[in-house]
């Protein structure tokens, strides 16, 4: 059965190491944060000024002056830091963080991931996106296999507007986790009960299915 | 002690007028200068061009200037939240610069800093490097980004004292230490403004001289956007 965002969520929480700062987009990979094991120490970025987030606060504790990326009230946890815009983007930008995890419309074969903008639709900005994609080494797309109209969001090429260009190497949907190297998308696990075919079907771009495919262990 | 202090928010404005640039500091509605904002509603002024990572909501924040249609330019990371300049961008009433979330704090601090530009590898291949300038360094490819160029910043601080010293609380801090000192004139209001010696210098985020002018601000609504909480066990 294909993952609920949840799914995908708990997935990517295994990818995350002890003593790893991460950043979290905003949707899916939100939610990681819930599932990242008890026993390993990671610190969660947000762009906006803070290292060390913690959970939302208690009603009534909720301060205005303590926000993440997504504008909502969270906490800092013991060892927490506050910084400006640019020392959090040298963060971002020299590499510090090891791992970012975000939201996609689109990926394509050669790693060029489109999350920003659609033509003709109200464009909101890109916030810090391209300097994520632009800057991290180690990026996780988390997002739906297809789109609400039933199309692939692994592409060949990127219909939308480009956020950066051959910066993903991983990602995980619902139904797959894919690697991409060499111009391809790597089949690397399947959702519990979802077949390679159904993988294939959804997935636009060149899919490599190398030997036989485990199933994701959730 | 150079005393940078002015006694309310009509004289910190001093020389204010239309078509100028600001820079605005606040992520969201959070660390806006919620008292220069108010300033610049009742003063009417028009044409301008603000620099600020948001735009507001429609009642608060920049979207009490996008009301009055008085800003001319938008440029910023994200502008989502609101419903009238959504209208006027569509209308063609408003021109939006689009930067991405690093450049736009970079292009402050380098204005800040005496550089005159910078190279990013943020928005290579993508339409935001469109006519400019890229290069390669250990082959990876960079796009060139300009400094800003402001008349004035408008920036909000925790504490500060005469000085013109300015400390921050959480991440109301932001964009603001970024564009202190990036324009002609930068203009710091602060909840609590106190006299020199009060702060403890190895405290302090900002030193005075990259502020002109600074006074004690008033009736902080401090709106918060997305409100989450968890349940009490």
């Amino acid at each position: 059965m294909a993952l609920d965002k949840n799914g995908i969520a708990k997935r990517i929480a295994k990818e995350v190491k002890d003593g790893f700062y991460v950043n979290l987009g905003i949707g899916i990979p939100t939610l990681v944060a819930n599932f990242v094991r008890d026993d390993i120490e990671v610190e969660f970025q947000s762009e906006n000024g803070v290292l060390g987030m913690g959970p939302f606060p208690f009603e009534g504790d909720e301060d205005a002056d303590l926000i993440n990326a997504g504008k909502q009230t969270i906490t800092a946890l013991p060892g927490a830091s506050f910084f400006d815009s640019s020392m959090s983007f040298s963060m971002i930008r020299g590499k510090h963080v090891d791992l970012t995890i975000l939201g996609a419309m689109e990926v394509a074969e050669n790693g060029d991931i489109a999350n920003w903008k659609i033509p003709g639709k109200m464009v909101k900005g890109m916030g810090g996106a391209m300097d994520l994609v632009a800057s991290a080494e180690n990026i996780i797309v988390a997002m739906m296999h297809t789109n609400k109209r039933g199309e692939s969001k692994l592409l060949k090429r990127c219909s939308l507007p480009l956020t950066g260009v051959g910066c993903v190497t991983k990602i995980v949907t619902n139904l797959a986790v894919i690697e991409i190297k060499d111009n391809a998308f790597h089949l690397i696990e399947r959702a519990p009960g979802v077949s390679v075919e159904e993988i294939q079907a959804a997935t636009e771009g060149t899919l490599i299915v190398n030997g036989d495919i485990p199933e994701m262990k959730l | 002690m150079i005393n940078k202090t002015v006694s309310n928010v009509a004289e910190a404005l001093e020389g204010v007028s239309n078509d100028m640039t600001f820079m605005l500091g606040g992520f969201g509605l959070c660390g806006i200068p919620e008292n220069a904002i108010s300033e610049l509603v009742k003063r009417n002024i028009t044409g301008l061009t603000c620099i600020s990572n948001n735009a507001g909501v429609d009642d608060f924040g920049l979207g009490l200037l996008l009301q009055k249609h008085q800003i001319k330019k938008m440029i910023s990371s994200y502008v989502g939240e609101n419903d009238e300049f959504e209208r006027q961008m569509l209308s063609g009433e408003l021109d939006v610069e689009l930067v991405p979330q690093g450049t736009l704090a970079e292009r402050c601090k380098a204005a800040q800093s005496g550089f005159p530009a910078f190279y990013t590898p943020a928005g290579y291949g993508t339409e935001v490097a469109e006519g400019k300038e890229t290069r390669e360094f250990n082959g990876k490819m960079y796009v060139l980004e300009e400094a800003f160029k402001a008349d004035f910043a408008f920036v909000k601080a925790w504490k500060g004292d005469e000085a013109g010293n300015l400390i921050f609380k959480g991440t109301a801090r932001n964009f603001n230490p970024c564009m202190c000192g990036a324009a002609t004139i930068t203009v710091a209001e602060v909840e609590e403004l106190v006299p020199v010696g009060e702060l403890d210098p190895n405290q302090i985020h900002i030193p005075g001289i990259f502020v002109q002018r600074i006074f004690q601000g008033n009736d902080y609504e401090k709106r918060i956007e997305q409100l989450t909480v968890r349940q009490r066990q």
